[in-house]
């Protein structure tokens, strides 16, 4: 486990607490010329997410379907590709998880939870690993690929829903079979009626199941090797394109989890959507953050949902408007992917010791 | 003439990196008129000390003084005003551009608005002839050779008015032929009043070229000699730090039956040109096969036939009878083929893998480093222990990056990893390129301690010298087909160059 304690030690995690700090007093600069109090503004954002018991699971609610697709972009970048398909996959997830939570009668609920669970991730999988075929057997890149199976992954989700699942005169579906909801009634009714569900479990394994997967595995050390170096691996034997659909299918099957928990843990039911909801690019903001570090993700989304769930009481009891913390966010992500500032800024810190080092 | 004002002189110059001091209070004089060669092993701190005297570094200590003045070059826009030109070892030319655009591109003579090109091409002519390089000034770059290429780069900074040039390595991508053809133009610049600062480790080379030589170990110069003064041999010692020889120390060869067999090998590439023409190759066990050719003529592409790395259209190879044409890298790799890439980092290592993982490349799905699915870090560690000592490969850990080994320790580790394989057939691509001289003897030394195991060996070389001095029996290849066979006690480099640009061809001298 000593790769764990280099995650907190090493020099990405402390340019990354740096780039955090330097896009909160970006934010704040910002908040200062639009004439708000940054300090009201930031201790409003925390109290509204710390705060109480309600508040406080319904932040781990926004933060969990974010650990998915921060996963899932993570993964995929990992072993190379650059999964900008969270989003579809996430749709997809989802309306598996709901046809399944629907359609499916009479199971009892340890079959029928976890099937419908499955189904997402199948299902997500899958969807990305059209994204994967398409680049293996094709050479299509897998951003345009992706980018068009997110618009196709929408829409198709809508024309089920729509066809197949529709709760009259609503723009939404019927509710799922109680027996495929994943929500935690006992500490939901704790919290104030949180929606708090068993997928933040689950978020957090797989979590644990990417480290496991990714840096203990055959498996994984032929996806890395695939990720780092193509050339080396096809020279050592390994399939590099049968590595890319296997990776494409696991980075979706982490999305469509996500999409999954949506259904099944938070809202019942699915809705007709207008468009994306957008938690497949905020993964890959999640991921950036977090490194690419499973562990890092974990951290990276609890920012990223503190700050996205908090913003609302910002503006409620701060009167700052909400859309400050996505300048906060963007801040943060443009720091971390533009290192040379960071550095530029320790650089009198690691000045020192270097010349600790020489001497 | 050492009381004469140094055109160049370097005063105590270091330059620091995090955890390595690559120049350590270096001083040099260049003397006008002369060829003074700055020799090192890789990662001496030669191309450091090169880049602080073009502009592209700036040195945490000491001074540089042009005839005598001190100046700070800050760039290499100032270096080129101070009448600094380098010639790089990897050309930095527009392909498609022809050699007038691509020397005037950044200056160009201008006529109003436009590009004034008569008045360029006249003076590159002019230029041309002035030092005997011959460049036809309308040319596209990739219609002309190699040599040429660098005739170019050559111009491009006495057009610029370069008093002074570095050349960075220039002989490393030549034919015999273009080397000599260099040391002609070197000889003749000199005599225009010029000065050359000669970057390289090749003795053979400074011998027969140079004025002075200064010798950097570590970043330090070691010592500055007089070539006239001197032996290679001494100037080896002072370059690695101990005794080297360079006779390759081998017994003769005890060919037994033939291990691989090429047969009318045809593969084309992309555009449907054939890369590999009815090419065939035997090798023996027990014997080194050492394919000459200039680079560019299918060596590539043969290795990459043989490792199953390229589709083969037609024709056949046998590893002992065995079909393998066509197999996958896998399955080629089970049936008793190691592989020494050309290029190391591109095919040999995972760069961001660390030692330990890069040992494993090919074995990793195999008990006992594969259980379960779970790789089994305990025995790929072990075995990068072991195989770290035996061959020596320098590093400061085995779960170090493989990025951060210097080359000739990353080589040694491909080298480790392929002959623990204990493979039929070892195919050798470039193994020693890049490699200085005492990573040199190592491979050279593995090599042969593989034939004498009776392992057949495939070397592919660059370098005519390692090629005769390591064969037992050499083919060389010229446009995708082997043009002739030889043995190295029965050539010289003047035949094989001859051979090797396609003007002559022999065949049957090693068949007896």
């Amino acid at each position: 486990m000593s790769k764990l304690m280099k995650i907190f030690t090493g020099d990405s995690f402390i340019l990354s607490i740096v780039a955090i700090i330097m896009g909160l007093i970006l934010g704040a600069l910002v908040m200062l010329i639009g004439g708000y109090d940054p300090f009201e503004a930031y201790s409003a954002l925390l109290t509204r997410v710390y705060g109480d018991s309600y508040n406080f699971g319904e932040a781990i609610r926004e933060m969990t379907p974010l650990i998915m697709t921060g996963l899932a972009f993570a993964f995929a970048a990992r072993t190379g590709l650059f999964n900008i398909g969270g989003e579809g996959q996430f749709l997809i997830g989802m309306t598996a998880a709901s046809i399944v939570g629907i359609h499916v009668h009479g199971l009892p609920v340890y079959i029928h939870a976890p099937l419908a669970v499955i189904a997402g991730a199948v299902f997500g999988g899958l969807w990305a690993a059209i994204a994967g075929y398409l680049k293996a057997a094709r050479g299509v890149n897998e951003v345009i690929s992706c980018i068009m199976l997110n618009w196709i992954g929408l829409y198709l989700s809508n024309m089920i829903i729509n066809n197949y699942a529709l709760l009259d005169g609503e723009n939404r579906s019927v509710d799922i079979q109680p027996t495929a909801s994943i929500a935690i009634g006992w500490l939901s009714e704790m919290m104030g009626n949180a929606r708090v569900h068993w997928g933040t479990v689950i978020a957090l394994l797989a979590a644990v199941f990417f480290y496991i997967f990714m840096w203990k595995t055959k498996q994984g050390y032929e996806l890395r090797a695939v990720g780092f170096n193509q050339d080396a691996s096809k020279y050592a034997g390994m399939n590099v394109n049968r590595n890319v659909v296997k990776a494409m299918f696991i980075s979706g099957a982490f999305a469509g989890l996500g999409g999954a928990f949506t259904v099944l843990g938070v809202f019942g039911y699915q809705s007709v959507m207008a468009s994306s909801p957008g938690t497949g690019f905020d993964g890959i903001a999640v991921a950036l953050i977090g490194m690419n570090n499973p562990f890092g993700i974990i951290l990276g989304s609890i920012l990223f949902g503190t700050l996205t769930y908090g913003s609302a009481g910002m503006s409620f009891s701060a009167d700052v408007p909400p859309e400050i913390v996505r300048i906060v966010i963007g801040a943060i992500i443009f720091f971390i992917a533009a290192q040379g500032i960071v550095r530029w800024v320790l650089k009198p810190f690691y000045a020192k010791r270097k010349k600790e080092k020489v001497l | 003439m050492d009381t004469a004002t140094p055109v160049v002189e370097l005063k105590q110059i270091t330059k620091r990196f995090p955890g390595i001091v690559a120049n350590d209070s270096i001083s040099l004089k260049l003397q006008k008129g002369e060829i003074h060669a700055l020799l090192g092993e890789n990662g001496a701190g030669k191309s450091t000390l090169m880049n602080i005297v073009f502009g592209l570094y700036q040195p945490d200590e000491g001074s540089i003084e042009i005839d005598g003045k001190p100046v700070i070059i800050d760039g290499p826009n100032r270096a080129i005003e101070l009448g600094i030109g380098m010639v790089h070892q990897h050309f930095k030319l527009v392909q498609p551009f022809t050699v007038t655009e691509n020397i005037i591109l950044g200056s160009e003579p201008r006529k109003g608005a436009r590009i004034n090109y008569r008045k360029a091409t006249e003076e590159i002519r002019k230029l041309s002839e002035q030092y005997g390089l011959r460049v036809d000034p309308n040319a596209k770059i990739h219609d002309i050779s190699v040599g040429m290429q660098q005739r170019v780069e050559i111009l491009k900074t006495l057009y610029r008015g370069a008093d002074i040039l570095i050349f960075d390595e220039p002989t490393a991508v030549l034919t015999p032929q273009e080397i000599s053809e260099l040391m002609e133009i070197m000889q003749r610049l000199i005599q225009e009043g010029k000065s050359i600062i000669l970057i390289t480790h090749k003795l053979k080379e400074i011998m027969q070229i140079a004025d002075t030589v200064t010798i950097i170990r570590r970043g330090k110069v070691i010592d500055t000699v007089k070539k006239t003064e001197t032996t290679p041999q001494e100037l080896a010692e002072k370059m690695v730090g101990r005794n080297v020889s360079f006779k390759v120390d081998k017994k003769a060869a005890e060919p037994g039956e033939v291990v691989m067999h090429m047969e009318n090998i045809l593969s084309k590439n992309k555009d449907g040109m054939a890369v590999l023409n009815s090419l065939n190759l035997q090798v023996r066990a027990g014997e080194i096969l050492g394919i000459a050719g200039v680079d560019g003529n299918g060596q590539t592409e043969l290795i990459e036939a043989l490792t199953g790395l390229r589709h083969v259209d037609g024709g056949k190879i046998t590893l002992h009878g065995k079909d393998i044409t066509n197999l996958t890298p896998r399955k080629v790799t089970e049936s008793g083929v190691a592989h020494i890439p050309e290029d190391r980092h591109k095919h040999g290592l995972v760069l961001d893998f660390s030692v330990s993982e890069n040992m494993v490349l090919e074995t990793y799905y195999k008990a006992p480093y594969n259980k379960n699915g779970f790789l089994q870090y305990d025995e790929v560690d072990k075995k990068a222990t072991r195989l770290v000592e035996a061959f020596d490969v320098r590093t400061p850990s085995i779960h170090t990056m493989a990025r951060s080994l210097s080359g000739g320790n990353q080589q040694k580790a491909i080298i480790a990893r392929e002959i623990d394989k204990n493979p039929e057939l070892l195919v050798a691509a470039q193994p020693t390129r890049g490699l200085d001289v005492g990573a040199i003897e190592f491979v050279q030394k593995q090599l042969i301690a593989q034939r004498d195991q009776g392992k057949a060996v495939l070397l592919i070389s660059f370098e005519l010298d390692e090629i005769m001095n390591v064969s037992d029996r050499i083919a060389v290849i010229y446009e995708g087909q082997i043009v002739g066979e030889v043995l190295p006690e029965q050539t010289n480099d003047q035949e094989l160059g001859l051979m090797m640009a396609g003007s002559t061809v022999k065949r049957g001298a090693a068949h007896e």
